[in-house]
């Protein structure tokens, strides 16, 4: 320490800038060992979907066999009907997710701010905290063949329904569940913009006769419509995703035809039945094409809304 | 506020207000009821509707899953693997944000270092390669296979590294100045003050550890090593190959797996429904910070 500070008295100030810089780099030094194992490690492990990847004959010995797990994969009915699952799952999630969020929104601006509105949000933002594990294990209690929601059925004279078994209705489960744990939570975004708006904008218009739903249309939606755009656009980039860990654990075999996206397609081909080559060609495919989705809607995010996330 | 000197009932916000009101009992009462079902005996479970409250009151589920088993095992697995996980991660992002936050002049290898943090944000080696990795480094079945891979992450990195910049330059100037190296400035000057950021992304990632499931999953063989989320995912999901109520018969009218199951899913989110209060003030201020400019 004192050797440091006789020489940054000799040398000035000028010199105080770029002492230390071993110091600086072993700071970083446990971080990037991490990042190179457990993040640059796999990118390069993705080399195994041009190989016939064996695990006892490591990453050098596996046979290469360039496109041909790409031709296999994509020649399987499965994964086109994971991938078409997939678009219907999502889409319905981001746009009901997404205009459900912003019709809550609007109505919890035009309450007063006092005890009733604060225990709504309260309660709304809850289930987003909630793992996969723990509102699965809810619903499947809840919605199971003899559950609770089956029992008022049958009380009121009604068939009850397979909700976790039927294919033609699992789809609608999946996005159900879904908006119910998220859709409170994403009103945050949108009430933070229309926290923003002048109140003498509204009561201005009040006095000029305009009605409440003019108001919001008005007033309301203008101010957060930078938003709806921002929110629309980084959502282009989750399309494929669909919803992994809230699927794994709300599908079984009999809803596969309707329920299996291209994330738990990925999973049961590599992890389950351990051809790594082939899920590791589906997983690139995937994220080449999400890659793609998200920097041109960040690109357009950009153009369109301003939004810069660096 | 801006109507607050109009005190008269207007009908739009009466219905506004039922609308919301019918949201949230939606948002509740699943959550009311698992409640009612973990305290109902099981015989009033099998022969008769339990809605949101609870019937033939009960508490032996809760005593059943907390005497010891599967249960207490997973949730010392989950105690040890959050404490790991929230401890080097506020260590290891402290220590990387330092570095990052300093000047390209003071610090000409940090554009390197930002780029490497950021690529990770947008590339991934996706589920089998990072599966493969960790089978190959010999973590499998340990509790490193659950806490390395997540330490050094570039988000939390971004926020803390955002927070050092935001300090005065001076402190660390004037800190230099009078002898004290880049451990000591960071340690003595940058953390004491940086406690309300720290916190906030330590209780991220309380939640991001407390919640995982999935990676317990994979990497555990042993379901002995299953993390608390990952060992009730095994109990939701086989319901068939799992019984978890084997104990003696004169249990048999008031424990089943129905009530078990529902008072260790309540059980389990009781952490995250202790830290709720902070959790809605901290995240609906970083959602709001991070993402509305201006």
């Amino acid at each position: 320490m004192r050797n440091v500070a006789l020489q940054v008295k000799k040398e000035g100030r000028g010199k105080l800038r770029s002492r230390g810089q071993g110091a600086l780099h072993l700071m970083l030094l446990p971080s990037v060992l991490l990042l190179l194992i457990f993040s640059y490690a796999p990118m390069l492990g993705l080399v195994m979907a041009f190989q016939n990847f064996v695990p006892a004959k490591g990453f050098f010995g596996s046979d290469w066999v360039a496109w041909a797990n790409f031709e296999y994969v994509f020649n399987l009915p499965g994964l086109w009907s994971a991938i078409g699952n997939t678009l219907v799952i999502s889409l319905s999630k981001i746009i009901l997710g997404q205009v459900l969020a912003i019709l809550l929104a609007l109505m919890l601006n035009e309450m007063r701010k006092n005890a009733f509105t604060k225990s709504i949000q309260t309660v709304i933002y809850l289930p987003h905290f909630l793992s996969w594990v723990i509102v699965g294990g809810i619903f499947l209690d809840v919605l199971s063949y003899d559950g609770v929601v089956n029992q008022i059925l049958q009380a009121l004279g009604k068939e009850p329904i397979y909700f976790m078994g039927n294919a033609s209705i699992f789809p609608a489960v999946v996005v159900g569940t879904h908006l119910w744990k998220e859709v409170g939570f994403a009103t945050i975004i949108y009430l933070a913009a229309l926290t923003n708006v002048d109140p003498g904008l509204y009561e201005s218009a009040a006095m000029d006769g305009a009605s409440r739903f003019r108001r919001i249309w008005h007033i309301s939606l203008p101010a957060i419509l930078p938003i709806i755009i921002l929110v629309s656009v980084l959502n282009i980039g989750t399309v494929l995703d669909g919803g992994f860990e809230q699927i794994l654990i709300m599908y079984n075999p009999m809803v596969y035809s309707t329920g299996d996206i291209i994330d738990t397609y990925i999973y049961r081909i590599g992890i389950e039945q351990t051809q790594y080559s082939i899920a590791a060609a589906v997983g690139i495919a995937k994220s080449a094409v999400s890659l793609l989705l998200v920097s041109s809607s960040y690109y357009a995010a950009h153009r369109f809304a301003g939004y810069r996330i660096f | 506020m801006r109507t607050t000197q109009r005190r008269k009932i207007e009908p739009a916000r009466v219905i506004i207000g039922a609308v919301l009101l019918l949201v949230g009992l939606i948002c509740l009462l699943p959550l009311i009821h698992i409640v009612a079902m973990s305290m109902s005996s099981s015989t009033a479970i099998s022969t008769d509707t339990i809605l949101l409250w609870p019937k033939d009151f009960t508490l032996a589920a809760y005593k059943y899953s907390l005497s010891g088993g599967g249960f207490v095992n997973a949730l010392l697995v989950s105690v040890e693997r959050t404490i790991l996980s929230c401890t080097l991660t506020l260590l290891l992002n402290v220590l990387a944000a330092y570095p990052l936050s300093r000047s390209k002049e003071e610090f000409p290898a940090r554009t390197f270092y930002s780029w490497m943090y950021v690529i990770t944000m947008f590339v991934s080696g996706g589920l089998v390669p990072t599966y493969m990795v960790i089978y190959e480094t010999g973590l499998m079945n340990t509790i490193w296979a659950l806490v390395l891979p997540g330490c050094a992450s570039a988000f939390n990195a971004l926020l803390i590294l955002n927070f050092f910049r935001s300090l005065p330059k001076e402190l660390g100037e004037a800190a230099a100045i009078d002898g004290a190296g880049h451990w000591r400035t960071l340690f003595s000057i940058y953390v004491p003050l940086s406690v309300t950021i720290l916190a906030t992304t330590t209780l991220f990632n309380f939640v991001g550890a407390w919640n995982a499931w999935f990676d317990g999953m994979i990497y555990m063989n042993d379901s002995a090593n299953y993390p608390l989320q990952t060992y009730l995912q095994s109990l939701v999901v086989d319901t068939n190959t799992y019984f978890l109520y084997s104990g003696s018969i004169e249990n048999i009218e008031m424990l089943n797996d129905s009530n078990i199951k529902a008072a260790q899913v309540v059980l389990t989110s009781i952490p995250i429904i202790a830290l709720y209060p902070f959790l809605q003030k901290y995240f609906t201020k970083g959602i709001t910070v991070g993402s509305v400019k201006g």
